[in-house]
């Protein structure tokens, strides 16, 4: 007996099968990036009457139902750059450890599951970590400086990982090659693998860093205010913050209606910063991978 | 003729401290993650000399304020966590995995370098943004489709949680489904199976693990996220009986008070202790998720 | 094959292996070879892949104490000296012995970073001093015609052919006594091969050489002695000539005349 190589029933239900499968995997995804893009759509409608240069560049005013958000604007990027020269520099030179020294072995498995630990620690719960170590123990008090070492901690495990997978894109012919020449260990990593490795591990740097920015419980009670006048002055000073802001304007305020339309400038602001460091981040990452590539 | 005999032992000196400096760094991870456990373990404590662990952990009134008897019971927010998360998964779940399968078995390369940065961009959304969307967005629209005076509910902060979830499902389980070996998917082909079939019979339960791990690791997520549901489910403290009541969460009970309470006393010390059955919950969900990754990385090499 | 067949070559001894046994782990790599390499000559390392021949010359400036689980027996000695001693110094080491690489992997850097990697990893030179010796390894290794007009353009730039002799220079920017070649012709061209041979040939007159080659050609071209190795054992060491012309041991005549390998 011969048999067909014609499609068959059995062969027609499969490709049914098949057909509505797929079409539901589509479904799927188009109504994740309708929803993905219907917010930032509502976000841009609602917000963009909000925004000018006077919101941008002054104060709040009358009860925070007029003015601008300069503080908060000025307050994250400060607090963020707390946060950079904290986790930047620990983030890599763990990294460093990790693939350039650590051998295979139960210490380095246990650094490596803490690290993987630590990103899945809650937010609030850095946060509650943040009130007693930096602002009740290390006595810093509720300030930009408190906030920013919370924010920095909260970042480390990304700042780590990141911080790895550049190290590991450096060919492993350079290290041997330049051990070959007579340098170092030290000497090998400064000289042939960290110029090759910094872009790339400064690019997860600032992806971390803008998730950081976008962060609001590890910062309530460390740091950030309410409403302040003025900008922060000195480490110890708390200041105002983009995400906190937005918290206080859309739910605690005292004339919620009247400022809603200022909470939607905010959050488009946010949400701005955010996308403009993520997508600067992306096409750095993509020039990088072109480099890499001859 | 050079001897390779050392002429001091300084450059080796310099060269094992500076690897000391580096390792360091390196442990730091595991003292911040020691260290977070004990400073919680250490500022829960005081509250237990007037509250007994039995009431912290059954009884379902929270009122520490109440000027006869202050009650500490956190049951009904943990009930609120755990409602609110399990509604997100049933959502996130099934959508991430759908995403995720069309990611690594449909999407041509072109569509997947378009969907893959919306979806890291979802990711990047801050948690605050999220919570804002789903009070003045969302909730208006589900008290219009159930008719309820608000629709600040527990179904709000599921719909907003799965959001955050979601990217961690999608790209878990597109990794997952991405270390499936091409043998598997050729073998399957080869047999006559048609592309659905080769996806729903050889690559999903080959990944099985991976995309568990991926499900409790959005359930780590789900569980201490804060602002979202903070700004998305109205903070009720009552036990919760349905998913259009409005609930508050271990989280965002925390992020209420711990603002208004005074420092060292019974209640802040109490705050602390629930950020530690917080801690506690998600340290043992993501571990259980790394073993199971670690299982299949294993089992897949 | 224990130390009946040891065969001392004319000439002043530059290194001398004795009963060196190399483990990866449980592997055993190299078993208790035993040979004497001489000054001023090529020395070429052959056998069937897998046999231990790129271990073996990792083992002389010790590139092998990169793998955490390789242990060494036996004892390697370099114009007296132990090289395995615990006092000895790794960066004097692999300033002594150079290594050239089986694939070109010249760095990122340009054609002049290069060649000055090693001497501004050492000590201090001036400006004119690292001109002079970059000139001067590029001549030597036949390079400087072809690049030195572009000196300060990237390395990577270069064609295969000129990658591996710019390998060769920067190794020779060090001024090593011994030169390590580990399948130096492996990845690039037969037009570039004869290049690099000819240097080869050319460098014995100021170093000590030795290269590994899984090309028999190649070794009855460019050497003096040559070791043939088989699953981690020395087979036999001899002249050249005489290995290719009249080897003692059986499988290395079925091994150069390709009944096997």
């Amino acid at each position: 007996m011969k048999s067909s190589v014609k499609k068959s029933r059995r062969s027609f239900r499969h490709q049914l099968a098949q057909l509505v499968g797929f079409l539901m995997l589509r479904i799927s995804v188009y109504s994740v990036l309708f929803m993905i893009l219907y917010f930032f759509y509502d976000l841009g409608s609602k917000g963009l009457g909000a925004i000018s240069w006077e919101f941008l560049t002054q104060a709040p005013r009358r009860g925070m139902t007029e003015g601008g958000i300069l503080p908060a604007i000025v307050g994250t990027f400060l607090v963020t750059l707390i946060t950079a020269l904290f986790a930047v520099p620990l983030g890599m030179a763990a990294a460093i450890y990790l693939n350039e020294y650590a051998r295979a072995g139960r210490l380095t498995r246990l650094i490596r599951l803490s690290i993987r630990n630590l990103a899945g620690v809650p937010s609030i719960v850095y946060g509650l970590f943040g009130v007693i170590l930096f602002v009740n123990l290390l006595k810093f008090g509720t300030s930009i400086l408190s906030a920013g070492l919370t924010l920095g901690l909260l970042t480390l495990p990304w700042t780590i990982t990141a911080s790895e997978e550049a190290l590991k894109s450096v060919p492993d012919s350079y290290r041997e090659g330049a051990l070959a020449l007579g340098a170092t260990k030290w000497q090998m990593i400064r000289t042939n693998v960290l110029p090759y490795s910094i872009p790339g591990m400064l690019t997860g740097a600032v992806l971390g860093l803008a998730r950081a920015a976008g962060e609001t419980a590890p910062i309530m009670f460390t740091g950030a205010a309410f409403y302040l006048p003025f900008l922060p002055r000195s480490l110890k000073d708390q200041f105002m913050a983009l995400p906190y802001h937005l918290y206080i304007m859309a739910t605690q305020h005292h004339a919620i209606d009247k400022a809603r339309f200022l909470a939607y400038g905010t959050a488009l602001v946010l949400i701005v910063f955010v996308v403009l460091f993520n997508l600067g981040a992306i096409l750095m990452r993509a020039r990088l991978r072109r480099k890499w590539r001859h | 003729m050079i001897s390779v005999k050392k002429k001091s032992i300084l450059g080796d000196l310099k060269e094992s401290l500076i690897q000391k400096a580096f390792q360091t760094s390196g442990l730091l991870a595991i003292l911040v993650l020691l260290g977070i456990f004990a400073l919680l373990l250490y500022t829960s404590v005081p509250a237990f000399k007037e509250i007994s662990l039995k009431e912290f952990l059954t009884s379902t009134r929270w009122d520490p304020t109440s000027p006869e008897r202050p009650e500490y019971g956190l049951l009904s927010m943990l009930a609120s966590t755990i409602m609110v998360t399990v509604g997100a998964l049933l959502i996130a779940f099934p959508l991430g995995v759908a995403v995720a399968a069309y990611l690594s078995d449909v999407a041509s390369p072109k569509v997947r370098e378009i969907v893959k940065p919306v979806v890291e961009l979802l990711a990047a959304i801050p948690s605050v943004v999220v919570g804002f969307i789903g009070l003045t967005l969302v909730s208006p629209l589900l008290a219009k489709i159930f008719k309820l005076s608000h629709g600040l509910t527990a179904l709000n902060g599921s719909l907003m949680l799965a959001i955050m979830a979601l990217p961690t499902i999608i790209s878990i389980s597109e990794d997952s489904l991405n270390a499936v070996p091409v043998s598997y998917v050729e073998a399957s082909l080869a047999l006559g199976a048609n592309r659905w079939q080769t996806l729903v019979r050889v690559k999903i339960p080959a990944a099985i693990s991976g995309i568990i791990a991926s499900l409790m690791l959005g359930m780590g997520r789900a569980i201490g996220e804060t602002m979202t549901v903070l700004m998305a489910t109205g903070n009720a403290r009552a036990f919760p009986h349905g998913l259009l009541q409005s609930v508050r969460t271990l989280t965002a009970n925390i992020a209420i008070e711990l603002g208004e309470v005074p420092y060292f006393t019974t209640h802040y010390y109490a705050l602390f202790g629930i950020g530690l059955v917080l801690f506690l919950m998600t340290f043992a969900i993501n571990l259980t998720a790394d073993l199971i990754l670690e299982k299949q990385k294993r089992k897949l090499k | 094959m224990e130390n009946s067949h040891i065969v001392i070559p004319e000439g002043k001894p530059k290194i001398q292996v004795e009963n060196l046994s190399l483990y990866y782990g449980p592997k055993l790599v190299l078993n208790k070879v035993s040979l004497i390499i001489p000054e001023n000559k090529v020395t070429a390392i052959i056998g069937p892949s897998g046999c231990g021949k790129s271990s073996f010359v990792r083992v002389l400036n010790r590139m092998n104490d990169l793998i955490p689980e390789a242990r060494i027996e036996g004892r390697v000695t370099m114009d007296g000296e132990n090289i395995y001693d615990r006092d000895v110094d790794l960066v004097a080491l692999r300033k002594k012995v150079g290594l050239v690489f089986q694939k070109p992997n010249p760095f990122p850097k340009s054609i002049f970073d290069n060649i000055a990697y090693g001497l501004r990893i050492g000590n201090h030179r001036s400006r004119a001093e690292l001109e002079k010796i970059v000139e001067k390894s590029l001549r030597q290794a036949a390079l400087w015609g072809e690049v030195k007009d572009r000196l300060h353009q990237n390395a990577l730039k270069l064609s295969g052919g000129q990658q591996q002799r710019l390998c060769i220079a920067r190794a020779l920017a060090v001024e090593p006594e011994i030169i390590l070649f580990d399948e130096p012709c492996s990845a690039i061209d037969p037009i570039a091969t004869a290049k690099v041979e000819e240097l080869i040939h050319q460098l014995k007159q100021d170093y000590t050489v030795v290269i590994v080659t899984h090309n028999m050609q190649q070794a009855a071209r460019v050497s003096d002695y040559t070791a043939f190795l088989w699953l981690g054992e020395l087979v036999e060491y001899d002249r050249t000539d005489k290995i290719f012309t009249n080897p003692a041991n059986k499988m290395t005549e079925d091994y150069i005349t390709g009944r096997f390998g």
